[in-house]
């Protein structure tokens, strides 16, 4: 009988203090989904079944060999790159929508991206010489810097950003020389003013809102006023699971979605959010440690870039909902209500995973 | 910087593992570092939010939770003498408006246009409130919705975001009409309103009395208004109550007017426009206030349409005026009794002295006449021959012996020329003339026959109907003038029993000798009951003793030469026809004034008017063994 049931099913190689600690962030947002949503079940359930989904997809990455992965890159990043080009050419008409509109009607392609790209640029890199020279630095700007230019103009800013950053990681992690990120640096601090003329007028009002959140208390500066308060009020330990009232009383905006971690900063307060940090930082350590013991370029770069993105989503989500940053669209990884975000994550760590099982035994 | 590496295959260089898994390594550790740096950044942050500045945050989270809302107090109810409900709250719906949660305010109007009744009028005073609060308040649009327009609400709601229906209490005035000129009514708070009330007490309220006992006793009737503390969410709406300062209702008023007798007095009156005041000569309590026409004063409680007004302003017989209290008449012969008590208490006329009648009655070095109602005369009359048959050569000599300064001191005792003080707003003051009057008023000299037209209430002499009933109280009381009061008690939402109110005592007449008074009142008896008595037929099997004194007030100036038949005139011309009357004379129980717009002669028209009305009290009376 054992022969019918293909082997890793037997023994699949995961690894458990990763997986623990995502299931440990995903409990959590459960539980804070159900408050957030007013006790919905139907909700809750609906996300459950949405994160199993995205379980499967990391065991069976995490079964494939990273040298599979490896040669499917390219042809995921075309189709990707293609289907992200068509909403641009097509123009789905996102641009006029809102941002809360878009939650709604934000389109998938891009969420792809976000992990083709630093495979892309992986696997450019994975036969070539490291730390890259600056012919394969170009290359790479190129396979991060088309897409995410692409998906900026959807508009989506927050998606761009993240794809563009796991880029970059690949590129950090594979030993980018310090002068060419100094340089990078700087180029882009001179390239604010004009990125500032690139932006839409909704985006400049949210960045105008956030250096001054109480010049329109009712309008824009509503949501990051409301947000801050539902965070402050929380205290050191919480007004208790359901009874955060600036949530259940609906001064939270998007309370399910991008705002949920001030649900949860209400209702477990500091304590709560140090908590989630804390199992943050550590799936981040745990993801950089995998890739530094695996054992082939490809495998390490796209495992150390994804941990590092992560770390990218809670610091631009934690900073918005605590009013530090301006509000740019980036669900809190595995809490946040909606699929395709904890869908694409989690294949990200299957990925890790799929790295994990190959590590290398000897140093 | 590169070294030079081996080469593989394909002329590539050949990759070094370790190399590069050691430079990775370094990379992770550098980028972990930062990493965690920025998490403890993150975490100051909220550090900074959750610890030091919680409590601030604590504060305005729980300002957005709370709200404090003030809750109206239930309008006091009011009853008439015998304990019947004239004025009610009757539950209602109306529809309120948050116009910044509508989105489109102009869109919602119009789509709510198609599911329930707004008029013109309603858009309007919408349109004005709006001016008045601000856009994140409930605002009123339509009040008393029909059963139709809520249930077609109902249906409909989700598409109207900002719209609610919201239950108050609608005052209600079951005997319309009938008491308009007594109760008054109750309309929307407005601005004008608003500044004469304490503004806290009223925020929670939309009506306010405008006339009448509504508007006299606003503050017992209005009660004093709770507070709501209410958990609220973001878009206003209140999901509980969290604590509770209940209203205090307002008092019950109880009225002195008796609803049979006031119905009594209306249907009387009949086509006729007029009004009739009954006053209890004992305690001051008015019985009965009847002012015809009138109006339905349940039209005014929720906004009155812009055509019913104007209908009402435009009525030929003008329904808004107060005939009681503001119909300003002259009191013709039914003065005489006081002119006459005037000449015998201020000793111009001895008790037993007759004065000569031949009809035509003349001042010294005058040659204009001036006449008895009989050609030919009465002959020698004493004054209550004299009043029995109204004769008015008595009292134009008593009036040119006392002088019109004396006159109007004396007859200023008993209330004429001045309010009354009925617990009403807006009472008429009349008018007693005197040559200082006649001075400030025309800078003109008084002339002598003015003295003699004014000794039988005529000339300058304006009274209201309240003031004749009340002036007559005062002469059956023997010189007691009352401020006449409506309002017979007030039962407090804590004091379940009614607290009387006494009417106040204005003055008393002083009494020279109480024989006088007798001889008067004895003349007002056989004006009903003498043999010659000018309303002998309203006593007629009254089974009680009727004493009164007919009047006539002209309309135009006739000219004393002529006779004219009152019957043949055009109505506007005609007379209006007075009668006071008391009864029962021994002990009277009710003092009654009626006058009748254009009714020709008093005996006719009034006397009847009263006798109706006082067999209404007085039958009543008799059967409940009623003692004040």
């Amino acid at each position: 009988m054992r022969r019918l049931v293909p082997g890793w099913l037997g023994a699949p190689r995961l690894d458990l203090p990763l997986l623990a600690a995502l299931l440990l962030i995903m409990g959590a947002g459960l539980m804070v989904l159900y408050s957030a949503s007013g006790e919905d079940m139907g909700m809750v359930t609906r996300q459950a079944v949405r994160l199993g989904i995205g379980l499967a997809v990391m065991v069976g990455l995490s079964q494939t060999p990273p040298h599979i992965l490896r040669n499917w890159t390219p042809w995921i990043y075309a189709v990707g790159l293609a289907m992200v080009a068509a909403t641009w050419v097509f123009g789905v008409g996102q641009g006029a929508d809102r941002w809360l509109d878009l939650k709604v009607v934000r389109f998938q392609p891009s969420e792809i991206m976000k992990l083709a790209v630093p495979m892309m640029v992986a696997a450019w890199l994975h036969p070539r010489l490291l730390p890259p020279n600056f012919r394969d630095v170009l290359v790479c700007a190129g396979i991060l810097g088309v897409p995410a230019l692409f998906i900026a103009r959807q508009p989506d800013l927050g998606t761009a950003l993240l794809v563009g950053v796991s880029g970059c990681f690949t590129l950090f992690l594979a030993g980018l020389s310090w002068r060419v990120i100094a340089g990078l640096a700087t180029a882009g601090i001179a390239a604010l003013p004009a990125l500032w003329m690139v932006m839409k007028e909704y985006q400049r009002d949210r960045v105008r809102t956030f250096l001054n959140p109480e010049s329109d208390p009712l309008g824009d500066g509503w949501n990051i006023i409301q947000s801050k308060i539902a965070v402050g009020s929380g205290g050191v330990t919480g007004k208790g699971w359901l009874e955060g009232t600036q949530s259940r009383l609906e001064f939270i905006p998007e309370r399910h979605t991008d705002f949920i971690l001030a649900v949860l900063s209400e209702e477990f307060g500091l304590l709560g959010v140090l908590v989630l940090f804390a199992a943050y930082l550590f799936v981040v350590g745990r993801g950089l440690y995998i890739a530094s013991v695996a054992r082939d370029t490809f495998s390490r770069l796209v495992a150390g870039s994804l941990s590092m993105t992560l770390f990218v989503y809670v610091l631009v989500n934690g900073g918005m909902v605590s009013g530090a940053l301006p509000v740019v669209g980036v669900p809190l990884p595995l809490i946040s209500y909606g699929g395709t975000s904890a869908v694409t994550l989690l294949a990200g760590f299957g990925i890790m995973m799929s790295a994990w099982g190959n590590r290398r035994f000897v140093r | 910087m590169r070294r030079p590496g081996k080469r593989g295959p394909l002329n590539r260089p050949l990759k070094d593992e370790r190399e590069e898994q050691l430079l990775f390594q370094s990379r992770a550790r550098i980028g972990f570092a930062i990493i965690a740096g920025l998490f403890l950044l993150l975490a100051t942050r909220y550090l900074w939010l959750q610890f030091w500045q919680a409590e601030d945050f604590r504060t305005r989270s729980e300002s957005n939770r709370v709200q404090v809302r003030p809750v109206a107090p239930n309008r006091g109810m009011i009853y008439d003498r015998r304990g019947r409900i004239v004025a009610s709250n009757r539950p209602a719906f109306r529809m309120e408006v948050v116009p910044e949660q509508t989105g489109d305010l102009a869109d919602t109007l119009a789509r709510l246009g198609e599911i329930i009744t707004l008029s013109e009028d309603d858009l309007e005073r919408f349109e004005r409130a709006r001016g008045r609060y601000l856009d994140f308040h409930s605002i009123p649009l339509r009040l008393d919705l029909d059963e139709g327009e809520v249930s077609r609400f109902a249906v409909n709601r989700h598409r109207f975001e900002g719209v609610a229906v919201v239950p108050y209490l609608s005052r209600e005035y079951p005997y319309a009409e009938l008491l308009t000129h007594v109760l008054g009514y109750v309309g929307r708070l407005d601005e004008r309103d608003l500044r004469e009330v304490d503004q806290d007490d009223y925020r929670a309220t939309t009506h306010i009395g405008k006339l009448g006992v509504e508007r006299a006793y606003e503050e017992l009737l209005h009660g004093t208004s709770g507070v709501e503390r209410v958990e609220t969410n973001a878009r206003g709406r209140a999901l509980r109550v969290l604590e509770r300062t209940d209203p205090v209702a307002g008092s019950d008023l109880v009225l002195s007017i008796d609803v049979d007798v006031q119905r009594a007095a209306w249907d009387a009156l009949g086509d006729f426009a007029g009004s009739v005041v009954a006053i209890d000569p004992r305690d001051g309590s008015v019985i009965a206030m009847v002012s015809k026409p009138a109006y339905d004063p349940n039209l005014f409680v929720n906004g009155i349409s812009k055509a019913d007004y104007e209908a009402i302003l435009a009525a030929p017989r003008r329904p808004l005026v107060n005939r009681s209290l503001n119909g300003g008449y002259e009191p013709g012969s039914t003065l005489k009794p006081f002119v006459g008590l005037a000449g015998l208490e201020l000793d111009v006329v001895q008790p037993g002295q007759r004065i000569f009648s031949n009809g035509r009655f003349f001042l010294p070095n005058y040659d204009r006449p001036y006449r008895d109602w009989r050609d030919g005369g009465h002959g020698h009359v004493d004054i209550t021959r004299a009043l029995e048959e109204s004769v008015n050569t008595y009292f134009y000599q008593t009036a040119v012996d006392l002088g019109i300064d004396r006159m109007h001191d004396y007859l200023a005792q008993f209330g004429f020329g001045a309010p009354t003080g009925v617990d009403l707003p807006g009472e008429s003051a009349g008018l007693l003339p005197s040559r200082d009057w006649k001075r400030g008023r025309f800078n003109q000299p008084w002339y002598p026959g003015e003295t003699v037209i004014a000794g039988i209430g005529q000339g300058f002499n304006v009274v209201t109907p309240l003031q004749l009933a009340s002036a007559q109280a005062a002469l059956v009381n023997r010189g007691r003038l009352w401020a006449p009061r409506v309002v017979y008690a007030v039962k407090g939402a804590e004091d379940p029993t009614a607290r009387r109110e006494d009417a106040p005592e204005r003055q008393q007449v002083p009494v020279v000798n109480p024989e006088h008074w007798d001889l008067v009142l004895e003349g007002m008896r056989r004006v009903v009951n003498g043999p010659r008595g000018t309303a002998r037929d309203v006593g007629l099997e009254a089974g009680y003793v009727i004493a009164g004194k007919t009047g006539t007030a002209q309309v135009f100036t006739q000219d004393q030469r002529r006779r004219y038949n009152q019957d043949e005139l055009e109505e506007s011309l005609r007379n209006h026809a007075l009668f006071i009357a008391f009864a029962p004379f021994d002990a009277p129980t009710i003092s009654i004034a009626v006058v009748v717009d254009h009714g020709g002669a008093g005996s006719k028209v009034a006397a009847p008017i009263a006798r109706a009305t006082l067999d209404a009290w007085l039958g009543q009376e008799r059967l409940m063994g009623y003692r004040p």
